[in-house]
């Protein structure tokens, strides 16, 4: 009984951190991107524009919900909705910290440890695409289905990608779940390990986040919003916040995959994972900030020819020396 | 092996392009807080709200003669005139304006009125915030656009056109 309530006051917890962080990452993308642009961004709204956020989630909320005619209405509405609880699922198995002794009861700081903590959330990011695939499809518009179709394609190129980072390290802590994971670089973090396999993962975040320079299936230029065009109000807020959140756990994977997780000096275990995340999710914005949009091709040839045929390398390299480490 | 070299080097300049970005984080914003923080003056050329200038004496320069009226390719200018008489001088010239009312909504300051313009009556000044609540409120008249002194607008009283 006592464990079910753990769980659900930190599912809670977890639901109210997660969303409140993803809508001050808004604030922070743009007050950096600012920043890198010499100029102030948003500071109107409260002190330093801390309320902006709030603000802009009003303002989603009290909007018409206005639906384009001829669209698939069920799909229509179900696609935000996928978005956003998909990305928000991941964080189940995502750990945070060590155990910690909290009123007399030992808390796990992570809501479960699955043994195959990393399958669960490849797989849960790749249910993620069919909320922007079928948005693309049941909008009826043409900008949107283009810019599905894009990421469509860009996903699977990058997952393939990503995937071979992740069992390159699999390899090396000899576990699927995240937590062992993290246990096994209690004195070695796996960057120091896997340097390629790292700047493999992270280029392959950044696709599959859809953001810049990956950003095609929203190219502004091109395709006005690609997927996200004829979504208005709350449900375009329930893509944003899957995107945001995606941002989030891609930072989050790379600081449990490859930074250590919780490990660090000094602080806290929790506090090093927050701060290592938010590093990550500052890498994401000064990306975006500094690099322009790659072409489709470009985008193809470098999934494909470049961290396809790297991933592969590394991962035979990976498995060889563990088979030799292991006699 | 040369492309592979050109890949390396493409490779190390988007880290270029990342420090480059990264310098520019520290830089002060060349932005300013507007409505608190205002950039220095405008250009002494600089086309602005409209005033109705007058000659060192007060007589008002403006004669009556629509030129303006006619010249203002956005028809934003309304002009009454009327007969100046010896008990009652307005004005150097046989008429004046009883009536002058600019509409500032429909102003592209342009300028052309103060081109047009014989005597150099209407200038365009250097008064840039001309916002308001409500429509009516943007339709000049002629004493919001008459100088309160000669020379209030900027422009030297003694001047000949």
């Amino acid at each position: 009984m006592i464990e079910i309530a753990i769980v659900a006051v930190k599912s809670a917890l977890l639901l109210f951190i997660l969303l409140t962080a993803c809508a001050y990452m808004t604030l922070l993308e743009r007050r950096l991107l600012g920043k890198f642009q010499v100029r102030y961004g948003p500071n109107r709204v409260g002190p330093f524009g801390l309320l902006q956020p709030l603000a802009d989630g009003l303002k989603l909320v009290f909007k018409e919900s206005f639906m384009p005619a001829h669209v698939d209405v069920i799909v229509y509405w179900l696609a935000p909705a996928i978005s956003m609880v998909t990305a928000l699922f991941v964080y189940a198995v995502i750990p945070f910290g060590p155990e910690v002794m909290l009123f007399g009861q030992r808390v796990p700081l992570r809501l479960a440890d699955v043994n195959v903590g990393i399958l669960l959330v490849l797989a849960t990011s790749s249910v993620g695409v069919y909320g922007i695939i079928l948005g693309g499809w049941s909008s009826n518009n043409k900008y949107s289905l283009l810019g599905s179709l894009r990421s469509s394609a860009q996903l699977i190129s990058y997952e393939l990608a990503l995937g071979l980072a992740v069992i390159s390290v699999v390899l090396t802590a000899g576990s699927l779940s995240l937590v062992s994971i993290v246990e096994a670089q209690r004195r070695v973090w796996f960057v120091a390990l896997q340097p390629l396999g790292f700047l493999i993962f992270l280029i392959a975040a950044v696709a599959e986040t859809n953001r810049a320079p990956f950003d095609l299936p929203e190219a502004e230029q091109e395709l006005i919003a690609g997927y996200q065009t004829e979504y208005g109000g709350f449900k375009f807020a329930m893509f944003y916040i899957g995107e945001y959140v995606a941002i989030v756990t891609m930072s989050a994977l790379l600081t449990t995959l490859f930074w250590g997780g919780w490990w660090g000096p000094v602080l806290p275990g929790p506090v090093w994972f927050v701060l290592k995340t938010l590093a990550f999710v500052f890498v994401f914005i000064w990306l975006r900030a500094t690099l322009p949009r790659v072409r489709h091709d470009q985008l193809m040839a470098l999934g494909w020819k470049v961290l396809i045929p790297l991933g592969l390398l590394n991962l035979v390299v990976t498995a060889v020396i563990v088979v030799l480490r292991g006699t | 092996m040369t492309t592979l070299r050109v890949r390396i080097r493409q490779s190390l300049a988007i880290l270029k392009g990342l420090a480059v970005t990264f310098r520019y984080l520290f830089r002060p914003p060349v932005t300013v807080r507007y409505p608190e923080v205002k950039r220095a003056a405008v250009q002494p050329r600089f086309k602005g709200r409209h005033w109705l200038t007058l000659y060192a004496d007060g007589m008002e320069r403006c004669v009556g003669c629509e030129l303006c009226v006619i010249v203002c390719p956005s028809q934003a200018i309304y002009v009454r005139a009327a007969e100046n008489t010896p008990e009652h001088q307005v004005s150097k010239g046989e008429r004046y304006a009883t009536d002058f009312q600019i509409n500032e909504l429909r102003c592209i300051f342009c300028g052309f009125c103060e081109e047009a313009c014989p005597t150099g009556a209407i200038v365009l000044g250097r008064e840039y915030e001309l916002a308001s609540f409500s429509r009516d409120a943007m339709i000049y008249t002629k004493p919001m656009l008459t100088e309160p002194y000669p020379g209030a607008s900027g422009r030297d009283p003694q001047r000949e056109v």
